[in-house]
């Protein structure tokens, strides 16, 4: 990652402005904030005392269409925007925002957050100088931008091919959302960084009816693309992924419960992750030692099969930023090498807490929310193992191969995903598939468990949100074929 | 001079009907927010600042777009309003869209409902302070083994709601709300740590309850849970306890609205006059409770708030409905439009509870010789349109009518259909803390998949 920092004038000819110099530009056209704006808020931040202030400027514009009954039901869209003041004083924070650009707002802001700290300090000068940053989306013509007429086809022909799937699909269902981020941060320690963030969700939702048989099913996908996403993710494929899984269902058997070998297929199994050690890594809990993995670096946390990476530099990924929301860059992070416990995923305070650089894992939803550890993408890296080697291996248990959601409790560490198309093993065979049901785990103990690994590395397309402390950010998750010898299935078949 | 909240989505509504909309309507909600935490004692986080945004709808012969914005300067509304009404161009005439008729809001509203307390504003923040250590330093003296704390939180809100349409409509009320919380820590073998919580939320500041209450409790529910184990895979009676009980009964009120109804992705399709449920459940949503957390003297789209029996000693009597989703299925609504400021209203509850029975919680749990009491749930393991159940959960073990010992790292799960016949004792302890609440139930039957 380049350290050297651009000019402050934004642009100089010779190369596209990167995502600093492009939001810079923004922010100071549109609201007229420019660097002397910011550096005399952060100084009125650091009025009152305190280590350490930042800015975050937010422009959030959002579009979205709902196709429901074969028409177009309803169109919507609208602008966030806002800037969050932030003071750390020891290990306070104070916090502050306002909706109102002017001058006298954010100085209000600025000096309600101030409040926490207790040490009296004269802030020297504050001089931000933007960072350079790569683009990981550079996308061309944001869907934002695009007429909604324009996108109405898609929606379309997502309905179209559901129905045209199977008879016995009666109602669809397409919504899709975009929206186009801009964001500013400015930090007492002189660094300016911002970012253009696109993004892109289509969801559709199938109901299939046989007889007194009602099954639904939802699929979709995205990330940080524009339209050009259809040219390789047809609405087509989407939808008849829906209506598959949809119809599937009425033959669904009822899932076992107890303990079984479970075959966890590649893609968006990558939850396993996400919930049995993503969370528990986060550098806010084992700063509070309240997560099962604190003060477990250097140790065994998983078999030694287990490589897992969180990595915000993957292109076009709905899970990827180009910089965290507290202007560090982002970065691939190891956190499990073969089995071991490499370290945390930190946020500012946790970072200067270990003494160890920022990894780009500092998030927030909007400028109304404090920046904590979070995830970006989090995969596991492929093995050696062919993928049907894995299916062979297993006498009695449980194909995974989409999920609803999970959930955990960082403390004692158990975490559950529940699972909308997942298929009996009988003999090394897939073979009928089961109705929805919920896997329960515990993180370290589950992990140890991983016996076999695939060399079939995919990543989910673009649809996980993950929730922590009432703020929601857009993820990514990814996984091989991987068997977990063990787990507890919450099936009603005993 | 300073316009009111009102004037704005007056004036925004009048722009949508200068520029061609057939019917508009506006929501314009402002508050003002507070949080603190506090953890070992000292302060780690506080946060104040107030917000605003608006919410505007167009119709526009019967096509529909829904925006927002926060940005309310004059010129800004003008555009605001423009690009409203050229998205609702692109959309298709659906002839069921549009405001609810004007009987909707015919009713008086109530009056009485205490939603907001003027004295909350003087509360200052070294009193919430205050409160949040109290909490806090409580768990710690509770029990010696409660060695680490995620922090006490003091929240506050207090705010305005506006909502104008262009049927003549003009609607504002005031609402605040507090909560404390506290969460506590303690360690166990294996590296595993337990945490527990437990909170007070009311309207009035006054209704709190003590925050020495709020941290004794958390502490006793984060020690109860050390040593936890799995249990074996079996079928048992399970006993939900209000917190639980109250989970299941909002997940369940999904299965129950008119959008779950006309889209059929609902196990109660076709149910209703029906015994859907044990006689003993009783199943109410009611926004004219007086200082409930979720009260209202209007919904979202202006209909006057009433009590709606959804379930009556089993019987299932209606879904919640919003005026689209009761003319898409030839109803009535029910005034449970639910709308926040960017969307479009659907239905949803408000203060929904779950009705008290006559049993006592200790008679509920000695009725078990061996059984699961289920204190914690976790997953997305609810098919509202199959009724088909699955969740992690955890809790305490009942052996001959007595918590034995702490449980984790297991599921319940059954099919809604049989599960709602299978409660077969009600407590009568309704306490609520929520929007939503219940009492402690038993369902005779689940299957507990562990070991």
């Amino acid at each position: 990652m380049s350290a050297s920092p651009a000019p402050r004038a934004p642009g100089d000819g010779a190369s596209p402005p990167g995502p600093s110099q492009q939001a810079a530009a923004f922010f100071a056209a549109r609201f007229g904030i420019d660097a002397p704006v910011m550096e005399d808020l952060l100084a009125c931040a650091l009025s009152e005392g305190g280590d350490y202030a930042d800015l975050y400027f937010e422009h959030r514009q959002t579009a979205s269409l709902l196709f429901e009954e074969q028409a177009v039901k309803r169109a919507g869209g609208g602008v966030l925007q806002g800037v969050g003041i932030r003071v750390v004083s020891g290990d306070a924070t104070g916090y502050a925002y306002t909706e109102d650009f002017s001058q006298d707002s954010m100085r209000q802001a600025a000096r309600t957050a101030a409040r926490i700290a207790r040490h009296n300090r004269e802030p020297g000068p504050i001089d931000v100088t933007p960072i350079a940053l790569p683009n990981r989306y550079p996308v061309l013509l944001p869907s934002i931008d695009v007429r909604a007429a324009e996108k109405l086809g898609l929606l379309r022909r997502a309905d179209e091919a559901a129905r045209a799937y199977d008879p016995s699909i009666t109602r669809v269902v397409v919504s899709l959302a975009d929206e186009q981020r801009h964001l500013l941060i400015a930090t007492s320690d002189g660094r300016l960084a911002g970012d253009v963030q696109p993004m892109l969700r289509i969801s559709i939702q199938c109901l299939s009816e046989r007889g007194k048989s009602r099954q639904t099913a939802v699929g979709g996908g995205g990330g940080r693309f524009g339209l050009e996403y259809f040219d390789t993710h047809t609405p087509e494929d989407l939808a008849r992924e829906a209506a598959r899984q949809a119809v599937l269902l009425h033959d669904a058997v009822e899932a076992p419960a107890g303990q079984f070998p479970v075959v966890l297929g590649a893609g968006d199994s990558g939850i396993l992750l996400h919930e049995a050690v993503g969370h528990g890594l986060e550098a806010d809990f084992n700063r509070k030692q309240t997560s099962n993995y604190s003060g477990r670096v250097g140790k065994p946390v998983a078999s030694p099969l287990c490589t897992v990476v969180d990595d915000g530099t993957i292109d076009f990924s709905r899970g990827s930023i180009n910089v965290d929301d507290e202007g560090n860059p982002t970065a691939r992070n190891v956190l499990i090498a073969d089995g071991v416990l490499q370290g945390y995923m930190q946020d500012h305070i946790s970072a200067r807490h270990f003494g160890v650089t920022p990894s780009g894992n500092g998030r927030r939803e909007t400028f109304k929310h404090m920046p904590m550890p979070r995830m970006t993408n989090t995969y596991m890296l492929p093995g050696e193992s062919a993928p049907e080697d894995i299916l062979r291996a297993v006498p009695k248990g449980l194909y995974c191969v989409a999920y609803g959601g999970g959930q955990v409790n960082i403390s004692n560490g158990d975490f559950v995903f529940s699972v909308t198309e997942a298929y009996m093993i009988e003999n090394g065979h897939v073979t009928a598939p089961v109705r929805n049901v919920t896997l329960i785990g515990n993180g370290p103990d589950t992990l140890s468990k991983v016996t076999m690994v695939g060399s079939d590395l995919k990543l989910s397309d673009g649809r996980w949100t993950c929730g922590k402390e009432g703020q929601s950010v857009p993820v990514g998750v990814g996984m091989p074929t991987v068997l977990v010898s063990s787990i507890t299935v919450g099936g009603t078949k005993q | 001079m300073a316009e009111s909240l009102l004037d704005i989505a007056e004036h925004v509504v009048k722009l949508a009907r200068q520029g061609g909309a057939d019917a508009a309507d506006a929501v314009l909600d402002s508050g003002v927010e507070f949080s603190v935490t506090v953890r070992r004692g000292e302060v780690e986080k506080l946060i104040e600042a107030s917000a605003r945004g608006l919410g505007l709808r167009v119709f526009r012969g019967g096509r529909c777009a829904v925006t927002y914005t926060s940005d309310l300067a004059p010129a800004a509304l003008a555009r605001f309003v423009e690009q409203a009404l050229d998205l609702a161009a692109i959309t298709d005439p659906d002839p069921l869209a549009g405001l609810p008729d004007p009987e909707a809001w015919a009713p008086p509203q109530p009056t009485d409902l205490a939603a907001y307390d003027p004295t909350l504003g003087d509360v200052t923040a070294e009193q919430k302070i205050e409160l949040a250590r109290r909490a806090e330093a409580a768990a710690f003296a509770a029990d010696p083994r409660v060695t680490n704390s995620d922090g006490a939180s003091f929240s506050s809100e207090y705010g305005e709601r506006v909502l104008v349409n262009s049927l003549g409509f003009a609607g504002v009320y005031r609402a605040s709300g507090c909560s404390l919380t506290m969460e506590a820590i303690a360690d166990d073998t294996d590296g595993k740590k337990r945490n527990d919580y437990w909170y007070t939320a009311a309207r009035a500041f006054a209704d709190l309850e003590s925050p020495e209450e709020v941290g004794r409790i958390a502490a006793e529910r984060t020690v109860r849970k050390l040593g936890a184990r799995q249990v074996a895979t079996q079928t048992v009676p399970v006993v939900w306890d209000p917190m639980v009980a109250r989970s299941f009964v909002g997940n369940l009120a999904r299965a129950m609205t008119g959008d779950a109804l006309y889209r059929r992705a609902t196990f109660l399709i076709d149910r209703e006059g029906e015994q859907v449920a044990s006689p003993l459940i009783t199943l109410i949503d009611d926004p004219t409770l007086r200082g409930r957390l979720r009260s209202r003297p209007f919904d979202g789209e202006g209909t006057t708030s009433r009590r709606n029996e959804v379930l009556v000693e089993g019987v299932f009597r209606g879904f919640l409905m919003d005026t689209y989703s009761a003319r898409k299925t030839g109803r009535q609504t029910t005034g449970n439009a639910s709308r926040g400021v960017s969307g479009s209203p659907s239905p949803g509850t408000t203060n929904f509870y779950m009705a008290a029975g006559a049993s006592k919680p200790a008679e509920i749990i000695r009725s078990v010789e061996s059984g699961l009491y289920l204190t914690e749930m976790m997953g997305f393991g609810w098919n509202i349109t199959t009724g088909d159940f699955s969740q992690g959960a955890a809790g305490l073990w009942i052996e001959r009518g007595e918590l034995a010992y702490p449980v984790s790292e297991i599921n319940v799960s059954g099919n809604l259909v049989e599960m709602l016949q299978d409660v077969d004792m009600v407590g009568d302890d309704l306490v609520f803390r929520a929007g939503t609440a219940a009492p402690t139930f038993r369902m005779r039957k689940l299957v507990v998949s562990g070991l």
